[in-house]
């Protein structure tokens, strides 16, 4: 099967194993007569006990849960120095609330944004932190409900690398990356404004 | 007015072809409704009862007479021969084939316009003060930075995806006509006390189901900062503004529950990493962009020969109503009123549009402005020319003298279009027009203004209506609510309901009652909205519902 992963405007083999959670039944909520399809910002999940049920390889590439990560770092540090460990996070997860028990976020070579529904912008601003604020500086992915449609904006934000939703053509997708050539303004990839790149 | 050099044009080029595509690949079923749905509404294109609706952006409401021709080709050529103009100041078509859609955003490109943001959950079109650059009361000419914004806004990678729409007003006149206190973010441009022109920021008002006047999150906000601060702004929504329901998602809502003084501190916070970073605005860009809005060559010692038509009772009416002063001696602003008895508020046909245009070129340079009070504007006409537009303006039924009026309606297409409405919001506004058709009567009744929202959603600005009428769904049948007392400008308010909800039948009626009590407890000179502070509420709906209880 073709990879669904896009790095340097290329289909790229996928090295990591992207470690999930364990499914647990989820409360159906309601909000203004629709089902709630967001987790709001902050919300506790994944719980604790997901968070200890969460079992991973032992030996290879992982991309853990952030909060699972957390649980396990004492016993990672090795791993970390081997650059096998790379973190994900979903949109309603705040850093700065982790950032304080991290030893360095530049000791992940990746970190991956989880996006469960397209119209879920939170991804961007996440991105944008990540660059800006927390200073990451290595492979920022960007994976779950992703489409040709975000991809130039994820880059503008920050991204790197982009998981394609498994339905649709990631080789098409890519096109995605040049909707636009010369962008107004400054954003995590080109951080100066076109007046201040180009005598207008 | 602003002109597109390469990289403007470019931008807007790359989005037909985005666009072609995204809809391409929606016919072919590569993406679904739910896909296709954010996609098609950031370009303007809603599904409505009919037929889809394109709005068209028309930056701050200013057009060229060549746009304004190339708005009338498309409504007869895609159309059915009109559009009309919203609150936000642009222009929607109701009856576009899907399949014409790119078609049409390849012709607006063709004379520098889009249907780009003009809906969706991203920052929606900068809207300011219909006559800035020629009023007398300005402080700064808002134009500049509105475009500065625009071009900022477009295409904004990070606030693609909000948790719901985003309005951003701007005003540089002492008079507020922008309602900077009613968007998610105001700007509002004044001389502090060194003497120094700075912007007090007004963030989380609306209108909509929860109608919220703003708070002031900043009082002194350097210009250059403009762009970083609205950044900081907007990150903290988009992070923390409510995405799981529709209805408590926007700013306002995010404002009220963490509080003014909590938000203020989050935005802060956020604004210390970027303060002073690449988007601060450079006194070169402002100037680049601002040489686009110098003054046209204004002609001196023209006579004023306004005296010569004293006798011409109609000519005088419309003068009074609908002429504003400018800061140029010789010089008005005209408005046209799209409120004449019969026409849908705001719709204007291709030939009208057409007259409007060759009006504009002849009188006012060419340029042409939309209110969001739904009426367009030429806004540099000579005084001696005046008589000359207004003889001319009548063949496109341009001039009823109406403007600031009761019947100068504020109204959204309702449910004759929208299929959000509860209710139709267009007959409602024509009954009532009709039943005030004399001039005189209208003119002795003096300012006031009546707003008609067709839903909650309150694109009719209902809330800031003196006389608000809202469309209320009671077991699938049509009824209006009524409320007093709002207010748009420097003292905004939101109107109070005054009781139960009327028939459409009613409605004329109940607001003649209204003006009856005005008309029985005002001061000499008091305004409605001056009057209703003072008297209140009781005395109307005394009137209004016990006089319709003794009559049953």
């Amino acid at each position: 099967m073709k990879s669904q992963l896009i790095k340097n405007k290329n289909i790229t083999k996928d090295n990591w194993i992207t470690v999930e959670l364990p499914k647990i039944e989820q409360i159906i909520k309601m909000q203004a007569g629709k089902i709630v399809a967001f987790k709001l910002s902050g919300e506790d999940y994944p719980t604790n006990d997901q968070v200890k049920k969460t079992t991973f390889p032992k030996k290879g590439k992982i991309i853990l849960p952030l909060k699972v990560f957390i649980l396990h770092q004492n016993k990672l540090k090795e791993r970390l120095v081997n650059k096998e460990i790379g973190i994900w996070l979903s949109t309603h997860e705040e850093i700065h609330k982790f950032i304080k028990v991290i030893d360095n976020l530049n000791n992940f070579p990746l970190i991956a944004i989880h996006v469960e529904k397209f119209s879920d912008g939170r991804i961007f601003s996440i991105g944008n932190q990540l660059r800006n604020k927390y200073k990451f500086k290595n492979e920022l992915r960007a994976f779950g409900d992703i489409l040709k449609d975000q991809i130039f904006f994820l880059k503008r934000s920050g991204f790197n690398s982009y998981l394609i939703r498994e339905d649709r053509d990631s080789l098409d997708a890519i096109n995605g990356l040049d909707d636009f050539s010369e962008p107004y303004q400054g954003a995590s990839d080109i951080s100066n404004p076109v007046w201040r790149r180009i005598k207008r | 007015m602003y002109k597109y050099d390469h990289i403007d044009q470019k931008i807007v080029d790359e989005r037909v072809n985005q666009y072609q595509n995204q809809l391409n690949r929606y016919l072919n079923k590569e993406l679904s409704d739910e896909e296709f749905r954010p996609l098609r509404l950031q370009n303007g294109l809603y599904i409505q009862r009919h037929a889809p609706m394109l709005r068209v952006a028309i930056p701050y409401g200013l057009l060229s007479s060549k746009q304004l021709l190339k708005l009338a080709d498309i409504a007869d050529k895609y159309d059915r021969g009109y559009g009309h103009f919203s609150t936000r100041q642009n222009i929607q078509f109701n009856w576009p084939k899907l399949e014409d859609t790119p078609n049409i955003l390849r012709e607006l490109a063709k004379v520098e316009m889009h249907a780009i943001q003009t809906s969706g959950n991203c920052i929606r079109n900068i809207t300011t003060d219909q006559f800035a650059g020629v009023t007398d009361d300005e402080i700064l000419d808002p134009r500049h930075v509105a475009e500065i914004l625009r071009q900022w806004s477009t295409f904004h990678p990070e606030f693609a995806l909000l948790p719901r729409k985003f309005k951003i007003a701007i005003t540089g006149s002492k008079k507020d006509r922008a309602l900077v206190q009613c968007h998610d973010i105001g700007l509002e441009f004044f001389t502090n006390k060194n003497n120094k022109m700075v912007i007090k920021v007004w963030v989380g008002g609306g209108l909509g189901r929860t109608p919220m006047i703003g708070s002031v999150i900043k009082k002194e906000l350097q210009w250059k900062h403009i762009l970083t601060y609205c950044e900081a702004i907007l990150r903290v929504y988009n992070l923390y503004g409510r995405r799981d329901n529709i209805y408590k998602a926007r700013i306002k809502i995010l404002v009220k529950s963490v509080g003014i003084d909590e938000f203020k501190k989050l935005v802060e916070n956020e604004w210390k990493y970027i303060k002073n970073g690449p988007n601060t605005i450079n006194t070169e860009e402002l100037n680049r962009v601002k040489k686009y809005f110098s003054e046209p060559n204004y002609k001196k010692d023209i006579k004023n020969n306004l005296k010569n038509y004293k006798n011409e009772k109609a000519f005088n009416q419309w003068l009074s109503k609908c002429t504003n002063t400018h800061k140029k001696t010789g010089y008005s602003s005209v408005t046209f009123s799209l409120k004449s008895t019969g026409r849908p508020p705001g719709d204007a046909t291709s030939s009208e549009m057409r007259g409007v245009a060759d009006l504009a070129k002849e009188y006012s340079f060419g340029e042409i402005r939309v209110s969001h009070e739904q009426n367009l504007i030429l806004a540099d006409v000579q005084k001696d020319k005046l008589y000359e537009l207004w003889v001319k303006a009548k063949k496109y039924h341009l001039i009823t003298p109406n403007i600031g009026l009761l019947t100068d309606i504020i109204c959204c297409p309702g449910g004759d279009f929208c299929s959000l409405a509860n209710a139709k919001s267009i007959p409602i506004a024509q009954s009532i027009q009709e039943l005030f058709n004399d001039m005189d009567y209208l003119h002795d009744i003096g300012d006031i203004n009546l707003n008609i929202s067709g839903c909650m959603n309150a694109c009719g600005h209902h809330h800031v209506g003196n006389i608000g009428i809202l469309g209320v769904d009671k077991d699938g049948s049509e009824w209006y609510q009524i409320t007093l007392g709002g207010n748009q400008g420097n003292f905004a308010s939101i109107g109070k309901v005054i009781g139960p909800s009327f028939s459409a039948k009613e409605i004329p009626f109940v607001i003649k009652k209204i003006i009856e009590v005005y008309l029985d407890n005002r001061h000499e000179e008091e305004l409605f909205i001056d009057c209703i502070s003072r008297i209140g509420l009781e005395p109307f709906k005394d009137y209004i519902y016990k006089k319709s209880e003794a009559t049953i």
